[in-house]
């Protein structure tokens, strides 16, 4: 072996090493700062971290792009809906009137809303587009209460770090971290175009976060956890999303 | 042999740092073309401006089945659906890719790579040169020698294009299709005419890049695909090749 190529050797090696060690460095304050994503796994766990990490740094306080009523879609797409069951249809005969929103887990005062109750809290409207991850898009004014103003009045307790909801539909939960729950553009929406919102949309009650793709914007919304792990929600990944194959974290 | 004896070693072909930066971007290309066709084809319609969606007139529609029943396509079937893991797939080989091209800009510009071999000279632009150049290579003229060592005009122009407008590009209309960046720089978006303006756009890109890769690998085959391949990964050239 000569000079150059032993000098090369050891080179090659102090730079693996030092790139070893600076990963190591990175995951420990990464995880520290909770900006690990719970569906972080072997495979994509770099990629979702460096993504989530990333836009977490950047993103805490950036509001998503607010549109002039001209660019509201005129027919927007609500996307397929899968059978809305009985209990579904039993809570609409009744005009929503039993439909409840029930928020527990670490907040100070568990509690259960009725829709009336949500109307009469203060209202946020936002014209906002909706984007699925499939690539289209639209363009809607939503009208609602918005998550933090709940939160407040139940009173999240300091460890909280993720807010869990879920739809009438048993397969569909998802969770948020307390930046984007916190955050004033994410909405429980009751209105849509100035109206009710309507069924095929969500209504009566849909959890918008501009922030992220439609698939994060669950509709049916029936209750919310607070919680500072996602351990044991389902099979520990976060939300239903990447237990069908899915992102956590849909900000992208 | 004592180390006196060893014959002078001759510089290598291409650094290290371009053979390496060469390979794992030719990887994460690869993957983020096979991803991005699985992302396509759950709806493989664009549109321009800032919305669109089956409800909206398309600017153009592939003529392709799609991965999703929702989308109107004219084919009595619905593929698989593989966007799951395809999008952690093209997120995290855009990572890498990102990563590795900026780790290869830096190289290129601190060592003079990029004005060294791929800047053209100003004689190499004149009209005369290049249409040489051209009538050559529309003739499938083999390369001469000196091309094992340096590049030609056409190809010092294609790979700048590559590296300094077809990337950055689609990185760009990538990064405006994310709502979460476009809250944080909303010129992204805006600057292209809207996020489907940025979706179609990335797709067109896309287009040219993978031309761009044809033309490639067929360039490289008629150079001699063994000889130009075998100096990208190991560094250097055959000895029949090498400059004594």
């Amino acid at each position: 072996m000569n000079k150059i190529s032993r000098r090369k050797l050891i080179t090659a090696g102090l730079v693996g090493g030092a790139g070893a060690a600076g990963l190591a460095v990175a995951a420990n304050i990464a995880k520290r700062f909770g900006l690990i994503p719970p569906d972080a796994g072997v495979l994509y766990g770099p990629g979702e971290t460096l993504t989530y990490a990333a836009q977490r740094l950047l993103s805490r306080h950036s509001m998503a792009r607010e549109f002039p009523r001209t660019e509201i879609s005129k027919d927007p797409f609500a996307n397929e809906v899968d059978p809305l069951g009985a209990e579904f249809k039993r809570l609409q005969d009744g005009a929503f009137v039993d439909w409840r929103l029930a928020v527990d887990g670490m907040v100070a005062r568990p509690a259960a809303f009725s829709l009336a109750e949500l109307k009469s809290f203060p209202h946020s409207t936002q014209i906002t587009f909706i984007a699925c991850e499939e690539g289209w898009s639209y363009v809607a004014e939503w009208s609602g209460v918005p998550l933090a103003h709940l939160l407040n009045l139940v009173g999240v307790l300091p460890q909280a770090r993720y807010v869990v909801y879920r739809s009438i539909q048993p397969d569909w939960w998802e969770s948020i971290d307390m930046a984007d729950a916190l955050h004033p553009q994410t909405l429980l929406t009751l209105g849509m175009n100035g109206g009710e919102l309507p069924v095929p949309f969500g209504g009566p009650l849909r959890l918008r976060v501009p922030r992220q793709l439609g698939y994060k914007n669950v509709k049916y919304i029936t209750s919310l956890t607070v919680i500072d792990s996602l351990k044991r929600f389902g099979k520990g990944l976060g939300s239903s999303a990447p237990e069908g194959g899915y992102a956590w974290y849909a900000g992208i | 042999m004592t180390i006196s004896q060893m014959p002078e070693p001759s510089p290598p072909r291409h650094p290290a740092i371009v053979r390496v930066t060469h390979w794992l971007i030719t990887l994460s290309f690869l993957a983020l073309l096979l991803t991005g066709v699985e992302i396509l084809i759950s709806h493989p319609r664009f549109y321009w401006g800032e919305i669109g969606n089956v409800n909206t007139r398309p600017l153009f529609t592939l003529p392709i089945p799609s991965s999703r029943d929702t989308v109107p396509t004219g084919y009595g079937y619905v593929l698989p659906d593989q966007n799951g893991w395809s999008r952690y797939l093209h997120f995290e080989a855009a990572w890498i890719a990102v990563l590795t091209g900026l780790l290869y800009l830096a190289f290129g510009f601190s060592k003079g790579h990029f004005r060294q071999n791929l800047f053209p000279s100003p004689s190499d632009l004149s009209p005369t040169s290049l249409a040489t150049d051209i009538a050559r290579h529309l003739h499938f003229g083999r390369p001469t020698d000196d091309e094992a060592w340096s590049y030609n005009v056409l190809q010092r122009l294609s790979y700048l294009l590559v590296i300094f407008v077809l990337f950055p590009l689609v990185i760009w209309t990538g990064l405006a299709m994310s709502p979460a960046i476009e809250g944080i720089f909303p010129a992204l978006v805006t600057g292209l005419g809207g996020r489907q303006s940025a979706r179609t756009i990335h797709f067109f890109v896309t287009i040219f890049l993978v031309l761009f890769l044809l033309i490639h690998v067929l360039m490289v085959y008629l150079a001699g695909f063994r000889k130009r391949v075998g100096a990208m990964i190991v560094g250097r050239l055959p000895k029949a090749v090498e400059r004594l």
